[in-house]
């Protein structure tokens, strides 16, 4: 039975700097019980495609110009706002990728919950509590009758995204929408979640149209698959016929900027000398009042020239890691850098030694100061450490962007103006302006799109092959690991659990762990 | 793969170069910006010719801002009197220009105190975090806790009533709001990356307030301040009225205003012109703020 018959669908946006085109003739069908995804990069107009089924764009400055949405024989697209009112939430559900933002802070989970049943089926308090904690119960939140009066912050992202879970269905939609719905969470949580997904969707013959960038994701769950690029379907058609033989070239280029295997050659060098030596490290911080241990007495080398896979779930303690060596937040211990004691020097001390280690953070949009042009985010560390002066400090610049691969015309532009891979590359250039030995790099791919991944990781491995660096590689993605890193260490509440040559982890995880990690990672 | 289009526009690029190395290209690009708005332009060329003809009034007023005429009393504004007379036969106009150096004065100098104190204070504060900022911040509390007129009068007579003194005591209370805004903006700016991006390049504490923090917490600072301005001219005139300001025959444009008031009815004119220059000058920093403040925006326009 055909749920939903989208025909033609075209959706403008009429901005200051003109009109763009998000979404240009989409047509596509689903039926009871299917799962449809749609998979494209940012901008790629596959949101905008569904929000606007849902009537969820705003316009002004957006405008659907053309088509249809049959949904139940009503056209979403075409009718009144009384009737998309009483479609959305109840016969259509949406669940959204971020599970931190989309509950309100100040209302109980189960006030949340029961909100839409109220609302839309006019059943009693009592009679929406009983069946909201019938629903926690069955996306797997443990005892519901307590939680049902917890806040959103007390819950953890896993947990808020089954809320969401829970929220969608109350109404018994026939029709769920999942914008990225696991995007934000931990691996281990993605499948979890995912899992449930597809377990409810068979209980209750779901439609499902399942929004991701990851193909990884997709090829576990959809039916059918459609592709989309800058507006426009590229690819459509049953999930194992495009994923396993992708017909457009656009698809195929998605599909080859999935990491795959191993790296090629890891170094692996006898006994050599470590680059640091951290010892003994542990990183605590004041939480209301309570100490917590962030990083838990942790040792481990990284050796010259390697790329050193940090891996562990959020909240293991990663990131506190790389910024306990760079002395960005305070800890105890011993961090050894070529018989230099880190954790002991001032921040004078620190000065010269900072040269040598840099970072790469996550998110390029925070990481750059948008009131500094290129040349002066990248001028700045060369001309603090007196690298490079007058002219020469110009001719350096511009031999830095030709290093991470940024045209030259691009110097004098604020960071508003790039693209998230090519702010990335600016990110970069900063990190290796003051040529270190030692970088720290925090996640720098995960907030990219495939295809940029890729090229971005092509760019990191170039440079510490160019540049003879050593990195330590910070990441929740294991494939990603395994295709760039030389040795992993795994992290788990702040504690190390395993290490060891990536490959060989790989093949034989021993901590039960690591083990779980890579059954949940599902590529 | 890395190189591969960065060699594109090279040669273009090359006879750049000396343009972005001098100066700041943050205000320069604003500059740049600011002259594209035609509002905001056009109310820095006022600004600049009325403040200019203040500077100037002492050898180009008409009269002089004491000279009276009391057989001409009050008349309404002639070929000889362009802006009339006041009650004392004296010029208008010629008052009025005097009154614009006083209150553009008080304005500038106890807003750029405003201005310099709490922008300082409130970075440090909002920076720093801690116990630093609960000191500072209790102590912002203290003062906006005292009673301002008691702060004032004390002022004056422990110190003797001066004009100069009159400005920083404005000034010095103005700044506690200042403080506080700062200090919020600096507080979300300080949790970005790019401010632990600079000090694992290894920049100081000073040069990351300086560089970093300040110029991404401009924006409410600007708009702030164009606040600041008229507030404290109103300020002043009140001062004035209760005698802690400045004393007849001087005047300013708050004083002018409020004896124009009294005779409003009779004698429109006497509170018309002040209100007037007041009002342009007013005008003009509201529409330069904006101007200025999507200037200083570099996201906000597209070159």
């Amino acid at each position: 039975m055909t749920l939903l018959t989208v025909n033609n669908l075209s959706t403008s946006f009429y901005t200051r700097n003109g009109l763009t085109k998000a979404v240009e003739d989409v047509s596509f069908s689903l039926d009871a019980g299917e799962t449809l995804a749609i998979v494209g990069e940012s901008g790629s107009g596959k949101s905008v495609s569904c929000y606007s089924i849902m009537g969820l764009i705003p316009c002004p400055p957006g405008k659907i110009e053309s088509g249809s949405a049959v949904f139940d024989g009503v056209d979403l697209l075409n009718c009144s706002d009384d009737e998309i009112r009483a479609v959305r939430g109840n016969k259509i559900a949406m669940i959204f990728q971020d599970p931190m933002t989309c509950l309100n802070p100040y209302l109980t989970v189960g006030e949340q919950l029961i909100e839409p049943l109220i609302y839309h089926h006019k059943v009693s308090r009592s009679e929406a509590k009983k069946k909201a904690i019938e629903l926690m119960t069955e996306v797997g939140i443990r005892s519901p009758e307590t939680n049902f009066n917890a806040w959103p912050h007390e819950f953890s992202g896993g947990m808020r995204q089954r809320v969401m879970i829970a929220m969608a269905l109350i109404a018994e939609p026939k029709l769920l929408i999942a914008d990225e719905p696991t995007t934000a969470l931990d691996v281990t949580i993605q499948k979890q979640i995912l899992d449930l997904v597809a377990e409810i969707q068979k209980k209750r013959d779901l439609g499902i149209i399942f929004i991701s960038h990851d193909l990884g994701v997709v090829k576990n769950l959809a039916d059918k698959v459609l592709v989309m690029k800058t507006g426009h379907i590229v690819e459509q058609g049953n999930a194992q016929d495009v994923l396993e033989n992708p017909q457009h070239e656009y698809t195929q280029k998605l599909l080859a900027a999935i990491p795959k295997g191993a790296k090629e050659n890891p170094k692996a060098e006898e006994n050599p000398e470590p680059l640091i030596q951290v010892k003994n490290l542990v990183t605590e911080f004041n939480v209301n009042g309570n100490r917590f241990r962030a990083v838990d007495n942790v040792n481990f080398d990284i050796l010259p020239k390697e790329i050193l896979g940090l891996v562990g779930e959020s909240g293991s303690g990663k990131s506190t890691i790389g910024r306990s060596i760079l002395r960005l937040v305070d800890a105890q211990g011993s961090v050894n850098y070529r018989g230099d004691e880190l954790l002991s020097k001032n921040p004078q001390q620190m000065k010269p030694l900072r040269r040598k280690m840099q970072m790469i953070f996550q998110d390029p949009y925070a990481s750059l100061n948008p009131r500094m042009t290129i040349y002066e985010t990248l001028a700045e560390p060369m001309k603090l450490h007196g690298i490079a002066k007058g002219s020469e400090l110009n001719q350096a610049v511009l031999k830095l962007m030709d290093d991470v691969g940024l045209a030259r015309a691009f110097v004098k532009k604020y960071p508003h103006e790039f693209s998230g891979g090519q702010r990335q590359r600016i990110a970069i250039g900063r990190a290796i302006a003051t040529k270190p030995e030692f970088i720290v790099a925090d996640e720098p791919v995960s907030a990219l799109d495939v295809t940029i991944q890729k090229q971005i990781l092509e760019l990191i491995q170039y440079l510490v092959d160019k540049h003879e660096l050593s990195m330590l590689f910070i990441s929740h993605d294991l494939a990603v690991v395994r295709k760039l890193c030389d040795r992993v260490i795994v992290l788990k509440h702040g504690e190390l659990v395993e290490s060891g040559n990536v490959e060989a982890l790989w093949q034989q995880p021993s901590h039960v762990y690591t083990q779980s990690l890579l059954a949940a990672a599902m590529h | 793969m890395t190189a591969s289009n960065s060699t594109l526009n090279q040669t273009s690029t090359m006879n750049d170069i000396e343009q972005f190395e001098s100066g700041n290209s943050l205000w320069h690009d604003a500059w740049v910006r600011l002259r594209k708005n035609k509002l905001a332009l056009v109310s820095l060329f006022v600004l600049i010719f009325i403040g200019v003809i203040c500077l100037l009034t002492p050898w180009i007023a008409p009269y002089g801002y004491e000279q009276q005429d009391l057989a001409l009393g009050a008349s309404a504004p002639s070929a000889a009197h362009w802006f009339g007379t006041d009650t004392l036969g004296r010029d208008l106009l010629t008052r009025v220009m005097y009154g614009g150096r006083v209150s553009l004065a008080v304005g500038l100098i106890a807003t750029a105190v405003a201005l310099t104190i709490g922008v300082t204070w409130g970075a440090i504060a909002g920076y720093t975090g801690g116990r630093v900022d609960a000191i500072m911040m209790r102590l912002v509390d203290i003062i906006y806790a005292l009673p301002f007129m008691i702060f004032i009068v004390l002022l004056m007579v422990v110190f003797g009533r001066s004009l100069l003194l009159l400005f920083l005591a404005i000034g010095a209370v103005e700044w506690l709001t200042m403080a506080r805004i700062v200090r919020g903006q600096v507080q979300t700016i300080r949790q970005l990356e790019f401010v632990e991006a600079a000090i694992s390049i290894g920049l100081s504490k000073a040069a990351i307030i300086r560089r970093h923090i300040i110029p991404n917490a401009l924006g409410p600072v600007i708009v702030y301040t164009t606040l600041t301005i008229p507030n404290v001219m109103l300020l002043e005139a009140f001062l004035s009225f209760l005698g802690l300001g400045i004393q007849p025959p001087e005047s300013s444009w708050g004083v002018l205003i409020a004896n124009g008031v009294e005779s409003m009815e009779e004698y429109p004119w006497l509170l018309i012109f002040p209100g007037l220059a007041l009002s342009i000058v007013l005008f003009s920093l509201n529409f330069l703020g904006d101007g200025l403040r999507d200037a200083l925006d570099v996201r906000a326009s597209k070159d």
